[in-house]
Order: C-alpha cells, then structure tokens, then sequence
C-alpha cells in the first residue's frame, strides 16, 4: 500500500498564513489587545482570547529548540524521508514551529543553532516551512 | 486542602494476562468490558446487583454514548457513568472520578475498565483506513494537528518523546547507560512477574544500548511493546470496603494536569504536568514523596519516567541520571519502582498499560504480590501519562 503524505487544507482563519509560505514570507498574528505573538493561527488570542488579531510579517528566523532524527518513519506516508529531521524551531517572537531540517549533514545539528526558514512548495497550492541553518 | 477524604478505596482488581500473540478466543469490546467487571467484582466479593457507577473509556463496537451502551449491556441501571479521553492517564483519571463520585454520595461501588485484546475479524472486511496510521494526532479539516503537525511528520509518540529527550540532554546532560538501567531494573521486575510479557527475560545495560536506535535517543527497549491485555478495578465506599474481602486501598490524594496536545507548543518542554498534579496528589493525601512505600510511574519511554521522579519531587531537576544511578528499582532495591516491570516489562496492552500502575499499588498495598511483594507496602505513588506528557496525573493509594 503506497500512503501520500498528507497536506494541509488551509482554513478561512489560517488561509493567510499559507498564502503567505507560498509568496515566500511568513505571517504571523499578533494580539492587538495584549501584543502576544499567536502560532499557530487562531480566531482568538491564545494569551487573551481577545478576537483583535492581525497579521504581520516576520523574519522566520529562531533557534533550533530541539531535533530528533527518525530512524524509522513515523507513519507510512513518510517512509520515503527516512531519516526524517524533525525538529522544533523557537521563532525571535518566543513562538515555537513544527518543521522538518534541511540542508545540514547530522553531525551538525545543535540545539540552540540559529535557523533560517526554507519556503518548499509541495503542491500547487501548498508551500511547506522547512529551516536550514542560518 | 480541598479534596478527597479517603473515603474510597479499590476493593477488588481483574487482569488479564499480556500477551505478544494472543491466541485465544476473541471477545469483542464490549464482552471484555463485561468479563473484567464481573471479574473484578468477584475478586472484591461483591456482585453484579452492588454495580452503581462506570467509568470507561472508548469500545470499538460504539464511538458514541458508550457509557450507555456498557451501562445496557452490563443490565446495571447506574448514578454515576463517565467516558475518560486521556490516553495513557486514563486509568488515573477514571479512579480518582469514581473516588470523587463516591465521596459525593452519588454511587458506592464503581467499575473502571480498560479491555484491550483483539476483537473478532470482521466478515464483511472493510479496507483499512489510512487515517489511522497518524494515531493520536486528527487528520479532520481544522485540526492545529493536521494542518501544522502531521503534513512535517510529526506524528505518533516516539518522535515527540525523542525531542523531549533530547532537549532534556541539551539542559542537562544525559546518561544512556543511566537510561538503560530504567529498563534494565523494570525487566528484572518483570522477569518475576507471569502476568508480564518479558516473563523470565530480563535484559543487560548492554543489550538496551544495542537495540535499533528507533529516534534520536531512545532504543527500541527503551519503548514499550504492544500486547493484548485488560483490566479493570472496583472502587467502593468505605461502608462497601468494610464487608469485601481484601485491604482496601484508599484513594487519599489526587491530582491531574493538561497542558497541550503536540509537545511543540509546550511551554516548557522539560517540566512536565506531571508536577502540578503531583504536588496537588501529595498535599491532598498529606504525604511527601520520602514518605512512600514504591512508586508506580506511567512508562511509556524512559524520558517519561526520568521526568516524572524529577517532576513529581522524588529528586530535583536535572538529577535523575544521578538519582537513577543512586538508586536500585528492583522489588528488592531501596526504591521500589514498577514492580510489576511497569509496561516497558510487562508491555503496553492499550489503555490498561496505564492501569498496570495503579492496579499493581493496590495489589501491593492488599499484600498480594506474589513473589514481587514488597514488605511493608502502606503507601505509594502512581501517574499516568497521556499524549506526549501532555496530560498527566497522579494518585496517592493508602493501606490502613
């Protein structure tokens, strides 16, 4: 049985953001009401709760929070990326990612590392955010 | 504190044995539900008749109003029912609700159960659905987990107990040999238990280092291995626990915490619910962590158990590579832990992995331990873990 990795289906509410990865620049929302960073995209602040919600653009950059590499793939539909670098990206805005590395040999995966995001369209529709180091 | 009394006690336990390949006749869901509860209430020496409380979780023959479908099929009109959605804190869940129901007055004897051997084969096969693959974490539209999670492959649990692990290294420092021994102490626990999967097989340091590295750090012995299984207890007032006939084990404290669902959002990744809920479990039963007899720690991985004798107070944190190294976790040792083997050697049969823990306190605390009993056994810790140490909780059980 052959599994395609799944993609996301953007929502009303994050449709901004995935918009945004495939012209190549990452948005972000931020409260009006209390001015907390909100990842990932949310009808209400995850702070405050308050609806005031905006979008601006950031950098993408952040430090490598933590990395594992997956020796057997975590479902069928990602065999084909074993090893899988998954990984946890902190943002400067104090907000952390889920996001796959790329672009770095094993050896030199650190924790703390400075990273740069890596915009990867996988479909006509659907760019992926990936982090390489900076 | 507010909180429980010690009012209610496990009166009674059913379990079946855990098997790797489990070769006997198929039941469904909903027939081991019934099964275990008669089970356990016969070990109470109570009947079907004193049934007036449930708390269960999923069955595979209902998605929906499960409690009424057990409570139907059981004949057991009850006051009392919940379904409890935790994953590996499930079991903790459901007996500190049946406890808390008791003490209210609304019930006095409850079933938990956790069934979880196979069903009969389906004749009118259907073909298996992709979307179960991605276990614990939603495909569905709208899902945080689907759209941000899933589509990078961060799915399931070992890739999230990995990073934890990892970033506790990148804190801390880490010990794989320290780990190793988790497993190794568990193993030898589990190799005196015949309930257990690795009955009679313990393991080397050595041997839990040479296993296939699955995700950066952990080996494959530091993961639990799936069985067939299932449990249930009977939770039961004190004028109920009077007229049964083992010791009871009161329920004295509880707590429970929920954080997050994918550990990427945790805000931080190295203290774990487990401690809120602990430190409530504690005040609650008016007990410290010196002043217990074992510990039962939910153990899905290694890491969990590290951070659960950190967070729960039984050493500081980043001192569990040394307090593991300090200490002997055998049934023998100065710091009985798991002595059932835990999951990681007695293996994870579902839902009931997470029942192992409480139900071998209270198998310990009513002294009927076997070879594993422990001499004096009067007061002990238990957690449960739910998702990727994103829900957890805590029990304190009590002899008289």
């Amino acid at each position: 049985m052959d599994f395609e990795a799944p993609l996301p289906t953007p929502t009303p509410t994050s449709a901004p953001f995935w918009a945004g990865l495939k012209d190549g620049v990452f948005r972000m929302q931020k409260c009006d009401d209390c001015g907390g960073w909100v990842f990932y995209p949310r009808s209400r602040c995850s702070h405050c709760l308050s609806d005031a919600l905006s979008w601006h653009e950031i950098s993408g950059a952040g430090t490598l929070y933590t990395f594992t590499i997956a020796r057997q793939p975590t479902s069928p539909h990602f065999a084909r990326e074993v090893p899988q670098r998954l990984a946890v990206v902190e943002l400067d805005e104090g907000v952390r990612v889920t996001t796959t590395l790329v672009d770095v040999a094993d050896a030199d995966i650190r924790i703390g590392m400075r990273v740069k995001p890596v915009y990867e369209p996988v479909s006509d529709d659907i760019t992926l955010l990936r982090y390489r180091p900076a | 504190m507010p909180g429980l009394r010690g009012e209610a006690a496990v009166v009674g336990f059913a379990e079946y044995k855990n098997e790797r390949k489990y070769t006997g006749a198929r039941k469904f869901t909903i027939e081991q539900w019934a099964d275990l509860a008669k089970l356990a209430l016969d070990d109470a020496g109570l009947s079907a008749r004193d049934i007036n409380g449930i708390v269960c979780s999923d069955i595979r023959e209902s998605g929906m109003f499960t409690p009424a479908t057990i409570v139907e099929y059981l004949g057991r009109p009850v006051n009392f029912a919940e379904r409890i959605d935790l994953g590996g804190a499930t079991s903790v869940g459901m007996i500190w609700r049946a406890a808390a129901a008791i003490e209210l007055g609304i019930c006095d004897v409850v079933v938990c159960a956790a069934p979880a051997r196979p069903i009969p084969s389906n004749p009118n096969s259907r073909p298996v659905d992709p979307r179960r693959y991605f276990g614990a974490s939603s495909v569905e539209w709208g899902s945080p987990q689907a759209e941000f999670d899933i589509p990078y492959g961060n799915v399931a649990q070992n890739c999230g107990y990995a990073m934890i692990a990892q970033r506790y290294a990148s804190q801390f420092g880490y010990d794989p040999r320290a780990m190793a021994k988790i497993v190794v102490h568990q193993r030898a626990n589990a190799a005196a238990n015949p309930n257990a999967a690795f009955f009679g097989q313990p393991v080397t340091v050595d041997d839990v280092l040479a296993s296939k590295m699955i995700a950066d750090p952990l080996h494959m012995l530091e993961i639990v291995m799936p069985v067939a299984g299932g449990s249930a207890v009977v939770v039961a007032s004190r004028e109920v626990a009077r007229r049964c006939k083992h010791r009871p084990a009161w329920v004295t404290g509880f707590g429970e915490h929920l954080t997050i669902k994918t550990p990427t959002y945790a805000q931080d990744l190295v203290h774990t619910p487990v401690g809120p809920a602990s430190r409530q479990a504690f005040a609650m039963a008016g007990v410290k962590p010196e002043d217990v007899d074992a510990v039962q720690l939910y153990d899905c991985y290694t890491i969990t158990v590290l951070l659960t004798l950190e967070d729960a107070g039984f050493c500081g944190k980043g001192e569990g590579m040394d307090f593991v190294n300090d200490h002997d976790f055998t049934t023998a040792g100065d710091f009985p832990m798991n002595t059932h083997g835990g999951q990681l050697g007695a293996g994870q049969a579902g839902l009931a992995g997470g029942m192992s823990h409480p139900l071998e306190a209270v198998r310990q605390i009513m002294g009927r331990a076997g070879d594993l009993q422990l001499g004096q056994c009067d007061t002990v810790y238990v957690s449960g873990t739910g998702g990727v140490m994103s829900e957890q909780a805590a029990l304190i059980l009590r002899g008289d």
